[in-house]
């Protein structure tokens, strides 16, 4: 659609009101935190209205104007407010060079449809600024925590000296205390212990339930699917008050009776429970595999002479294998992630990393949390590239095109 | 065809068997099959999910711990007429003394004390204090009872005291239930809650307001963004769906403390503001520990559960319709609202009951950025199974909640069809 519509330039009494507005939108905020508002706006304004007059009518060199503008707004911002100051500056004059050059020569109708009102490009932009504030919404929160993990200082808040960028508000201790205090260490393991061994109960009983569900005669089948599922569409806090209940009295009962060892009892229950939260997403993710899985491949293979298990292993375990493994991935975040159930079910000895966690919010606050949760961002990244490898490699096997 | 194996007699497999027996037996075997395949995971299921639930449904009628601690006294109760105002008589105070000498042995008093004083404050200690006296008393000899209880503790000569033991000594009650919705079980039959004491009615609207607000806003904040996936080119929507899919498998206590993070006093926001001038350095936004916090939050936490449903929704919804819509005069708000918003709607109900079913049950994010004036029903169940260990009471909280969820869920497969939900 690139080529479809002709650019040409914009009157000046369109571009300079335009740029004058963006610079006195940033000059507002420069203007409110050093005292007047109403100066920062005319500043800005002005400064902006200069510059786009210099590129257009002076220097009619787009990329020396650039250089010359990141500069000096780069070198006004390290004059004012240091390093920190300096690198806004750098940005917002890229941005407000981009800005002009763009409104001037009408690159912003470029890649719309030619018949487009100018309401409607207004509003194709507007839309653009919603979404994007919504994207920021989203993901800022996590943007933020990683920073504020290298904290020198024990707060949750950014000090002057990391504002500052100066290398002496950052440090790794954070991470150092994860890595040393025996407390977090232990939940940590607790949680490399629960989650693997829940998941692979899931996905092994998973998967063969979901093989069943997809043969062609199940009598029942709306009923068995509803009962596999419910574990995900139950709110969580009652799941875990009916766990708790149930749990009590079986621990009780291999306690007390069978005399097993009550740590080893905490962990069986806890591993219990978490499997059967994650068996609905194994469920849902290799019955969705198995809907494109070519039936006449099990028959053609045994017609070849292979008994159901060489053909399972051999013909339809590799085909429904990235199905099974993002089904188990999902299955896995499900236990690493849960906190409720354990807290109900669990004991001490049973304490997870979201546990910890949670009580570390709770009572004491320690950037040692941020730490973690810097760590878990970076296993989640990994997590969802995994599965969204899975998802293309599935696709290409159905001989699906990749989205 | 019919006509030619009538005539020959019934059409033989190839082992000489009749075909349609064959046939059956062929559909028998794979649905056997079928079956113990899914029976492992049925099993399991059942036991350790369906029937944990079930405990809880029973757990909130179950009340056999008065009948069970005291069952001569109970017997004793029936003859007694708690409306008459006079005392029991000394039967009655008998029984109790031998029940109690029974069950101080077996350490079962305080737990009774404690179930009673759910009911009528005081009792716990009542039952703590009288058992270490009673424990002297011998039923066989040291008779009559009716004074020595009296002097040992002045509220075993108050009436109220034994009416409310015979109105909790039935084995199924509905008081668990009655309590849940601020009433209580007296004599009179059911009545409400003095008013001091009437906080669940009024945590439960505010559960079902804040899950009603937070769906809103989702809807809010995920219909453009889903709009915009769903119409850009496939390359730049996959990246774009990375800010989506990264918050939605980011773990969920890391996405609280961002917000905890984010919105405190000395937090992020309010840093921003001041630094920018917006805000007063002593006017800070009080943006934690209320309703605006837990609502902001949980509105971040669950937009992924919306965008995602309307996303695949409107994936299937060609752009030429809209184009149709413009060509034949309409404009773009009319094409909008009358043509693609209401194609889009099961998208928005999938999200929506997703949401909301999400938000109802969710304990984690209110308790840390809640306070006490952002918490939800969860909260209080979790405080009566952790705290004052009141579990009859949490049973019946869990019970009403999931009646609301199943009655939504009924709703909603009524309206849209639950087969419509789709996940990714």
């Amino acid at each position: 659609m690139a080529a479809l519509t002709p650019i040409s330039r914009k009157p000046m009494s369109l571009v300079l009101p335009t740029v004058a507005a963006a610079g006195g939108f940033f000059g507002l905020f420069i203007g409110t935190s050093n005292g007047s508002g109403i100066l920062g706006v005319l500043i800005g304004a002005l400064m902006a209205v200069i510059g786009a007059a210099l590129y257009i009518f002076v220097l009619k060199n787009e990329k020396l104007g650039k250089w010359l503008t990141i500069a000096l707004y780069g070198a006004l911002g390290f004059l004012f407010g240091g390093l920190a100051a300096a690198i806004v500056g750098l940005l917002y004059g890229w941005f407000i060079q981009w800005f002009s050059y763009w409104l001037y020569e009408g690159r912003y109708r470029a890649r719309l449809l030619p018949y487009l009102t100018p309401g409607q490009v207004l509003w194709h932009y507007a839309f653009r600024v919603i979404c994007g504030a919504i994207f920021t919404f989203l993901i800022t929160p996590i943007l933020v925590v990683m920073p504020l993990s290298f904290n020198e200082q024990d707060f949750f808040t950014f000090t002057p000296e990391m504002l500052r960028l100066d290398p002496a508000g950052y440090s790794l201790k954070h991470y150092q205390d994860f890595f040393t205090n025996n407390e977090w260490q232990r939940s940590f393991k607790n949680s490399l212990i629960i989650a693997p061994i829940a998941t692979i109960i899931s996905v092994s009983l998973g998967t063969l339930a979901a093989i069943g569900l997809s043969q062609s005669h199940v009598p029942g089948r709306r009923a068995i699917m509803a009962i596999m599922i419910s574990p995900m569409i139950v709110p969580l806090i009652i799941s875990a008050t009916g766990m708790f209940f149930f749990y009590s009295d079986i621990g009780h009962w291999l306690e007390g009776t069978l005399g097993m060892n009550k740590t080893f009892v905490g962990y069986v229950k806890v591993v219990l429970a978490h499997a059967v939260l994650g068996i609905p997403f194994v469920i849902i993710t290799v019955t969705a595999t198995l809907v494109g899985f070519d039936r006449s491949l099990t028959r053609a293979a045994a017609n070849m002479g292979a008994n159901p298990v060489t053909t399972f292993f051999r013909v339809q375990m590799p085909l429904i294998l990235p199905g099974v493994i993002s089904g188990g991935l999902f299955a896995f975040i499900t236990s690493f992630d849960e906190v409720v159930v354990v807290l109900f079910v669990g004991s001490a000895s049973q304490k997870t990393l979201p546990w910890q966690m949670f009580t570390g919010l709770r009572e004491q606050i320690s950037p040692t949390i941020l730490a973690v949760a810097t760590i878990l961002v970076g296993i989640s990244i990994l997590l969802l590239a995994t599965v969204e490898l899975l998802r293309r490699r599935s696709e290409r096997l159905r001989g699906m095109s990749p989205t | 065809m019919t006509d030619a194996t009538s005539q020959s007699g019934p059409m033989l497999a190839a082992d000489g068997t009749p075909l349609k027996k064959s046939l059956a037996r062929a559909l028998r075997m794979q649905k056997t099959r079928a079956l113990m395949l899914i029976a492992p995971l049925l099993v399991f299921v059942l036991v350790s999910f369906i029937f944990p639930i079930g405990k809880m449904l029973f757990k909130s009628v179950e009340n056999d711990i008065v009948v069970e601690t005291l069952p001569l006294t109970v017997a004793e109760l029936q003859n007694w007429d708690a409306e008459s105002g006079a005392l029991p008589d000394e039967a009655l105070y008998a029984a109790f003394v031998t029940d109690m000498v029974v069950a101080i042995e077996a350490k079962r008093h305080t737990r009774l004390g404690t179930r009673l004083n759910y009911e009528y404050t005081g009792m716990s200690s009542l039952f703590r204090k009288s058992g270490r006296k009673i424990k002297k008393l011998d039923p066989a000899t040291d008779g009559p009872f009716k004074e020595q209880l009296i002097d040992i503790d002045k509220k075993w000569g108050d009436v109220t005291t034994w009416a409310v033991i015979k109105t909790h000594s039935v084995k199924i009650t509905n008081g668990y239930f009655l309590n849940a919705v601020d009433m209580q079980r007296t004599p009179e039959g059911a009545q409400t809650q003095p008013e001091d004491k009437r906080i669940l009615i009024k945590l439960f609207q505010r559960t079902l307001f804040m899950s009603l607000m937070i769906t809103v806003s989702c809807i809010l904040l995920g219909y453009p963004v889903a709009w915009l996936l769903a119409n850009l080119p496939a390359r730049t929507a996959n990246i774009l769906m990375i800010l989506v899919l990264l918050p939605f498998w980011t773990s969920l206590l890391v996405r609280t403390s961002a917000w905890k993070v984010m919105l405190q006093q000395q937090g992020v926001i309010n840093e921003v503001l001041v630094w920018i001038g917006l805000v007063a350095d002593d006017a800070r936004l009080v943006m934690i520990n209320n309703q605006f916090g837990t609502i902001v939050a949980m509105t971040h936490i669950l937009l992924p559960f919306m965008i995602l449903p309307m996303y695949s929704v409107m994936q299937t919804i060609q752009p030429t319709y809209l184009r149709a819509a413009k060509s034949m005069g309409a404009t773009n708000w009319t094409a909008f609202w009358r043509v693609y918003f209401p194609l889009s709607v099961p998208g928005i109900g999938a999200g929506s009951i997703l949401v909301f079913i999400l938000a109802i049950g969710y304990y984690i994010t209110p308790e840390i950025v809640g306070g006490t004036k952002g918490v939800f029903i969860s909260n209080r169940i979790a405080y009566h199974i952790s705290s004052s260990l009141n579990w009859g009471l949490a049973a019946a909280l869990g019970t009403i909640l999931l009646g609301v969820v199943l009655l939504l869920y009924w709703c909603y497969d009524k309206i849209v069809g639950i087969d419509n939900v789709k996940l990714g």
